[in-house]
């Protein structure tokens, strides 16, 4: 049997590659293109593609950072800042209210889990209109707090978290602390947190990008100038009468907004597409 | 106090003294109030604001007057609704056929142990980046490469395909295809990802059974793979079903919010951000909560899947 399998391995192997690296040309062409494009002039990206890199790289940036309808330095730091902070608070909230879950049996633990597993996958979209007009009424318009804070009550995070520490985080850690008279709140903070430190890391990648990439609520809130972000610039120079802009400024706009994420990605994907792995349902 | 140091004895595996238990309550209290503040209201808004009339009309605010259904009624007759809901679901399926068969094909590969693929990792590692790129940049950089002028046609004039550049934003075809293809180059590596996991958890020892009965690759994918896998099945179905109704960004900013050609790319949140920019509160509102209602039906049967008990 064995010596009849060989050649039809070989050939499924073979085409298990073909189609790999098919997939993986479509997958980077697109940003291959990007950032060859960035490094070009606009009368350079006008006359054809060229598979070569041009030497506009400088000057592409500095004509977009001195355009003065695109704020993209203040952009930039208006993502990171609302990216990090998001980060940080579902991935420190998220753990404590997993740690809440995983630790203690008290009388409304079920119907505390329940409730936030099934919220898990209700889109933000479907209550924009109510939090929109509410954050109004806050006088939270125009303000990064509505775009942060709610990371606190974060269910997929939760969910991670909740499944890291069923496979992570035993109980007898918990009674040993509580031995050697280490409070309930110190114990997570200073025994908990460092255990789950992969998870905690993985999911913070996941809620920066999240909040990094978000267009949809920021463009609903934000309003002056200096409040944009990444995305709403995005949008804005889509909107703008696309002819008369300069190629190379909207290439390399594009790649601000994309090269970051790809670097940080490269950096940690192994333990990325593991986190991936990790959040799906048992087979 | 009788029950607790009964439950104590009866559970002494377990040991975990009940007075220690008021700490879950606290440890929920910012989870729950920052939801109910941020969320929960917000939502039972949303379903309030759907049974009054309040538009701008030019300058002019009307409403709020309660009117009832009426919302539901004019959405569902006089509106476009269910054109926007056929286009969102045609795009989204012409981006998930073919993302759920080679994300079928690609983990059933990679978790082939006798068919010793290379370089995994970098395969992984690549088919799941595009999801990590923002949506709408990666529209815009769709938008500018397939642009009337853009590098694709430039490509496939010099080549020789085609003698004048094809015009993908004005072609119906065109502009869901690209919707479509980004949609499926987001989400393939993450279904590959899930699906291997399943194919992964799956006893090996079946495997071997199968094989030394004389099953070939397909029997044993049809046999053994598929019904094992059908919990992560059904779960990624849903959850990217869920996902296909949240499809905003791309399309967006692909066309400009417009949706054009001819509206035949205006997807169902496109439509409520445009009720919402107008500030028409009892549209938004109705619409919301016919979305709500179909993610909800669909975030229980997420909840039943992963909840269900390991046999």
């Amino acid at each position: 049997m064995t010596s009849n399998n060989v050649p039809v391995l070989k050939i499924r192997r073979f085409i298990a590659y073909i189609m790999l690296i098919l997939l993986t040309f479509i997958c980077l062409f697109p940003f291959y293109i990007l950032i060859i494009n960035a490094t070009r002039a606009h009368s350079a990206i006008q006359q054809g593609f060229s598979f070569l890199p041009g030497k506009s790289l400088p000057a592409n940036w500095d004509k977009l950072i001195s355009n003065d309808n695109l704020p993209v330095l203040r952009a930039m730091f208006n993502s990171f800042f609302i990216a990090m902070a998001t980060a940080l608070l579902a991935t420190y909230f998220s753990a404590l209210t997993a740690y809440a879950i995983h630790t203690y049996r008290f009388k409304l633990r079920k119907a505390a889990m329940s409730f936030i597993l099934m919220i898990m996958m209700v889109p933000t979209q479907v209550s924009a209109l109510g939090f929109i007009r509410q954050m109004n009424s806050m006088g939270l318009d125009d303000s990064f707090i509505p775009l942060i804070v709610p990371a606190i009550a974060s269910p997929v995070v939760f969910f991670f978290m909740l499944q890291y520490m069923e496979g992570s985080l035993p109980i007898e850690i918990v009674e040993a602390a509580r031995i050697d008279g280490s409070g309930e709140y110190n114990t997570f903070n200073s025994i908990v947190i460092p255990i789950i430190k992969p998870a905690i890391s993985v999911q913070a990648i996941f809620a920066f990008v999240g909040s990094w990439n978000n267009y949809f609520i920021p463009n609903l809130l934000l309003e002056s100038k200096n409040k944009k972000t990444i995305p709403i610039l995005i949008a804005q120079l889509r909107g703008a009468d696309f002819m008369k802009f300069d190629m190379g400024q909207v290439y390399i706009l594009i790649a601000i907004s994309i090269v970051p994420v790809i670097i940080v990605y490269l950096f940690f994907s192994k333990y990325i597409v593991q986190g991936v792995a990790i959040g799906s349902v048992k087979g | 106090m009788n029950e607790t140091s009964t439950s104590i004895t009866n559970r002494h595996k377990k040991k975990r003294p009940i007075t220690y238990n008021r700490y879950g309550y606290l440890f929920l209290i910012p989870f729950f109030v920052i939801y109910i503040i941020f969320s929960l209201v917000p939502l039972l808004s949303t379903f309030v604001n759907s049974l009054y009339e309040n538009y701008m009309s030019g300058l002019n605010q009307v409403g709020p007057t309660f009117v009832g259904l009426d919302n539901f009624k004019t959405l569902l007759t006089e509106g476009n609704l269910l054109k926007y809901a056929g286009n969102t679901i045609i795009i989204w399926l012409i981006g998930f056929i073919p993302q759920i068969t080679i994300s079928l094909l690609l983990a059933s590969w990679f978790a082939d142990m006798r068919l010793r693929l290379r370089a995994k990792g970098f395969f992984k590692t690549v088919i799941y980046m595009p999801n990590i790129i923002m949506a709408s940049a990666f529209s815009m950089l769709f938008f500018t490469l397939f642009s009337d002028n853009g590098p694709i046609n430039n490509i496939l004039m010099s080549s020789g395909t085609i003698d004048e550049p094809f015009r993908f934003l004005s072609s119906i075809i065109g502009t869901r295809g690209l919707i479509s293809l980004m949609h499926f180059l987001m989400w393939f590596g993450n279904t590959t990802i899930l699906l291997m996991a399943g194919i992964m958890g799956i006893d090996p020892g079946l495997f071997e059974a199968g094989q030394v009965d004389g099953a070939s690759p397909t029997q044993l994918f049809k046999h053994i793979t598929m019904p094992l896998l059908k919990p992560i099945f059904i779960y990624v179905f849903i959850t990217s079903m869920i996902g296909g109704i949240q499809m905003f960004d791309v399309p967006q900013i692909l066309t400009n919010g417009s949706g054009n050609p001819n509206r035949t790319s205006m997807t169902l949140i496109m439509y409520l951000n445009r009720h919402l920019f107008s500030k028409n509160f009892g549209m938004a509102g109705a619409l919301s909560v016919i979305l709500f209602i179909i993610s909800a039906v669909l975030s229980l049967l997420v909840y039943k899947v992963i909840t269900r008990k390991d046999d």
